[in-house]
């Protein structure tokens, strides 16, 4: 049985997009961890409230970007009270302890939204909706802009990690966070700064995302543990090896998908956590001579 | 132990007993099911307390060994007629013990949180492969099976009702606290707090962590999986749902909110964290979990002992 | 200007500061010797807020700082060269000096000033400007770590073994960035294992003892008298 090339080529395609949605969740996570070393489980659901708040402010304002830059700050902001509230007290404590607590959080988290918008999902209108043939298939527009706009957010976050003012202390932190702050840099404030800035681009991707597949409570436990397996399987901490995960992870689905059902298309990656944790557990991306 | 905390150790594992033993008999239909699930939560919330508590080792996938033990129950009963119960105890702890096995080989090459994350993708993995394995396993619909009756063969064979249930299910728990209690206070149980302590160090000192993890995880397991087999029996169903992750995180839950490491506390923190639901669910139908959630989060931020966790000192040495 | 007073600190349950009293005047090099252990790095964490002290009190031009906050104590003009020199590894040179600079109230062209003046007292950081810190050599990352904490514009300077794995060559050129730093007016706590240096460079000398001060002179007297290095540290 040949498959045929077109197949395969849509596959990648999207394959490409969800792999980049994906590295804007998981660049998030990453930094995250590398700055506080907090494994936040109630990531997803911060995915989810973005997608949320994103259909709400849509259905306001009736302007899609407009909707994704609220959900973006207002997801940020509620990141960073939540950081305050509750990792902070946990500074030093054992790592189990933020994991947790995050736990508790995202159980919380799935089940207000719940209660604030109902078990029936939400749709998020995307604002393209044109479509250009690509094979056999007319391929919406919409997919390839939300492949471009993860990769500029995540430029513009690369950006400022290497020439920004506190992007130079947060690079300082994630290495050595006692150093850094014995150097002034005011490292609880970065803590809570870079928890916002992983929240929005959380957010970010949740509404992104909505379009492709809908609103509802679950889709943040599936972000969650995608997240997780990228981030180890990119190497803990490592920017750019979470989001050659995310890319690699996402095409090897997309090609599963070819053969099995989606649902069953998510053992891959799986697979390749467990192998990447018995072969190379310190990341498939990272550099070996460190 | 003091031999005066000693006599006030078995007084109170006395009175609570009774008081379990009475229970089918005094409560309403409703509430004589809840203590009896109590019991098996309590039992799963034990065996992770094994790994959480004991050893250290995050695991957030009891819902595999669980859902597993209570699958394998589930072949045994549907494949052998009439329906006997030690077969479906034995096919369920097999199957546990297969899962244990898997999981033990990750747990003495990863440490903490990546061996969390592991356990959490297994859980995922058999989710994933009964829910879409439609033929074997029923998928989403599960699998519903006539429950066995207490049978040894040849000699009598009584069916189970609410009450002889409970007590069947009641002292499988006990012994299985009893033996878990023996092991823990054992030198093997105190190499394992060894390790939760300071891993290295134990090393050091010559212990072969890695088998002493192996069997902490088999044994973990082969509880857990009981208590699968025991929902399996009490409930006459198996379900995805309980493969699920999420049924981990209520385990972990259990040992948080009750207090890792004493192996009763776990029991009473799915006692407590049941009576929540159930108290909370008149008030706030399915949304319980977000005050329970919201005391959950407190606890690990404000008492991360647990209810019962000062107990710990006086119940270990 | 900096004044420890019966300071006790513990790692854990150890008791590693049994009431630590000393003093640094402004402008001054104040040296610390001891043998390993004595708890001489403690005392620069200490200082520097790492480590809480139970008890004693530590102030800084009048003002209490025990137990406050690293970052606020070096916004005080308190710079911390730690023993092991933690630099950045996988930041550049530069950027590793940018960690010392980007602090409120620092124009652009008071950076570009600094940035120069040390390219110029260390030509070999504004050589290597553009590479990752982890490529350097020892004595290199040594005087980076100098450097950086140099971009605080520190009224002190906590120096903690500056020579240690250090090169003959090396260690006269820690010498000269001493003095250097002593005459634009920073002062210095040294620690040291290297007697010979200290003596020179400090003009003040504590010896320290299993967690207290045993011992404090004038460098001068010191160094006419050995019979007191003898005894503290055998050497």
């Amino acid at each position: 049985m040949g498959l045929p090339v077109e197949q395969i080529l849509i596959q990648t395609i999207n394959g490409l997009v969800n792999g980049m949605i994906l590295a804007l969740v998981a660049s998030g996570l990453t930094l995250i961890f590398g700055i506080m070393d907090v494994v936040n489980f109630a990531h997803g659901e911060l995915v989810m409230l973005g997608a949320f708040v994103g259909a709400t402010a849509l259905g306001v304002t009736g302007n899609f970007w407009l909707a994704l830059v609220v959900a973006t700050l207002v997801i940020a902001a509620f990141g960073a009270i939540l950081q305050v509230s509750t990792l902070r007290p946990l500074l030093g404590r054992d790592p189990l302890t933020t994991i947790l607590a995050t736990f508790g959080v995202s159980l919380v988290l799935q089940k207000y939204a719940l209660w604030q918008w109902g078990p029936s999902a939400r749709k998020l209108q995307e604002p393209i909706s044109a479509q250009f043939s690509l094979f056999y298939l007319q391929y919406p527009w919409y997919r390839i802009a939300t492949a471009v706009l993860s990769a500029a957010i995540i430029g513009a976050l690369y950006l400022f990690l290497k020439y920004g003012k506190y992007g130079i202390g947060i690079r300082a932190a994630m290495q050595d966070r006692v150093m850094a702050q014995a150097m002034g840099i005011p490292v609880p404030l970065l803590h809570t700064a870079v928890f916002a800035i992983g929240a929005g681009m959380a957010a970010a991707s949740g509404v992104l995302f909505g379009p492709l597949a809908g609103v509802t409570q679950t889709i943040g436990a599936d972000f969650t543990l995608r997240a997780f397996i990228v981030v180890v399987v990119g190497g803990m901490g490592n920017l750019g090896g979470s989001i050659l995960a995310s890319i690699f992870i996402s095409l090897l689905e997309a090609y599963a998908s070819l053969i099995v059902s989606p649902a069953q298309a998510v053992i891959v990656s799986f697979v390749a956590l467990i192998l990447t944790l018995l072969f190379r557990p310190t990341g498939l991306f990272v550099p070996t001579a460190r | 132990m003091t031999s005066r905390s000693v006599a006030g150790y078995w007084t109170g594992f006395a009175v609570v007993l009774a008081l379990l033993v009475a229970a089918p008999l005094v409560l309403p239909e409703f509430w004589r099911r809840f203590v009896t699930e109590i019991l098996i939560w309590g039992l799963l919330a034990m065996s992770s307390d094994i790994l959480i508590g004991y050893t250290g080792m995050v695991s957030f996938g009891h819902s595999a060994f669980f859902g597993l033990g209570m699958y394998g129950a589930a072949a045994a009963l549907l494949a052998v007629r009439p329906a006997n119960l030690w077969l479906a105890l034995l096919s369920g702890l097999v199957a546990a013990a297969v899962v244990a096995v898997f999981v033990a080989y990750f747990a003495t090459r990863l440490r903490d949180i990546y061996f969390a994350i592991t356990t959490l993708v297994f859980s995922q993995i058999f989710y994933v492969i009964i829910f879409t394995w439609t033929d074997v396993t029923g998928g989403e619909n599960g699998l519903n099976f006539a429950r066995p009756t207490l049978s040894i063969p040849g000699l009598f064979s009584i069916p189970f009702t609410t009450e002889t249930l409970h007590w069947f299910v009641l002292g499988v728990v006990t012994l299985s606290y009893l033996i878990l209690r023996r092991i823990t206070q054992s030198p093997f149980g105190m190499v394992l707090q060894a390790i939760r302590e300071n891993e290295p160090r134990t090393r050091a000192i010559g212990y072969r962590v890695e088998r002493y993890k192996i069997v902490a995880v088999m044994l973990s397991g082969l509880f857990a999986g009981l208590a699968g087999i025991l929902y399996a029996i009490q409930n006459k169903f198996a379900a995805p749902d309980f493969v699920f992750f999420l049924v981990s995180g209520e385990t972990v839950i259990f040992n948080v909110m009750g207090g890792m490491g004493t192996l009763v506390g776990p029991v009473a923190g799915a006692a407590f964290f049941l009576l929540l639901r159930e108290g909370f669910s008149r008030f706030f139908t399915e949304y319980y979990l977000i005050p329970v959630g919201l005391i959950f989060t407190a606890m690990v931020i404000f008492m991360p002992q647990g209810l019962l966790g000062f107990l710990r000192r006086r119940l270990n040495q | 200007m900096l004044t420890l007073s019966d300071v006790h600190t513990y790692y854990g349950k150890s008791h590693i500061l049994n009431g630590v009293s000393l003093e640094v005047r402004a402008g001054e090099v104040v040296g610390l010797l001891g043998r390993n252990g004595v708890g001489k790095s403690t005392t620069l964490k200490t200082v520097m807020g790492l480590v809480r002290p139970s008890e004693g009190r530590v102030t800084f031009e009048g003002r209490e700082i025990g137990g406050m906050a690293s970052h606020r104590v070096a916004h005080l003009g308190i710079a911390w060269v730690p023993e092991d020199r933690r630099i950045f590894r996988l930041l550049t040179v530069m950027e590793n000096l940018r960690t010392g600079l980007d602090r409120p109230g620092v124009t652009e062209a008071r950076r570009a000033e600094l940035l120069d003046k040390v390219y110029a007292s260390f030509p070999v950081l504004a050589e290597r400007r553009n590479q990752a810190g982890g490529t350097l050599s020892g004595g290199e990352q040594q005087m980076l770590a100098i450097a950086r904490a140099m971009m605080l514009e520190p009224k002190i300077i906590l120096l903690d073994e500056p020579t240690e794995g250090l090169m003959p060559r090396m260690v006269g050129q820690i010498s000269e960035i001493i003095s250097v730093l002593h005459r634009d007016r920073v002062a210095i706590l040294l620690v040291e294992q290297n007697v010979p240096l200290t003596l020179e460079a400090s003009d003040r000398v504590y010896i320290m003892e299993k967690g207290v001060v045993r011992h404090h002179a004038p460098a001068a007297d010191l160094r006419a008298n050995h019979a007191v290095i003898h005894q503290y540290l055998g050497v």
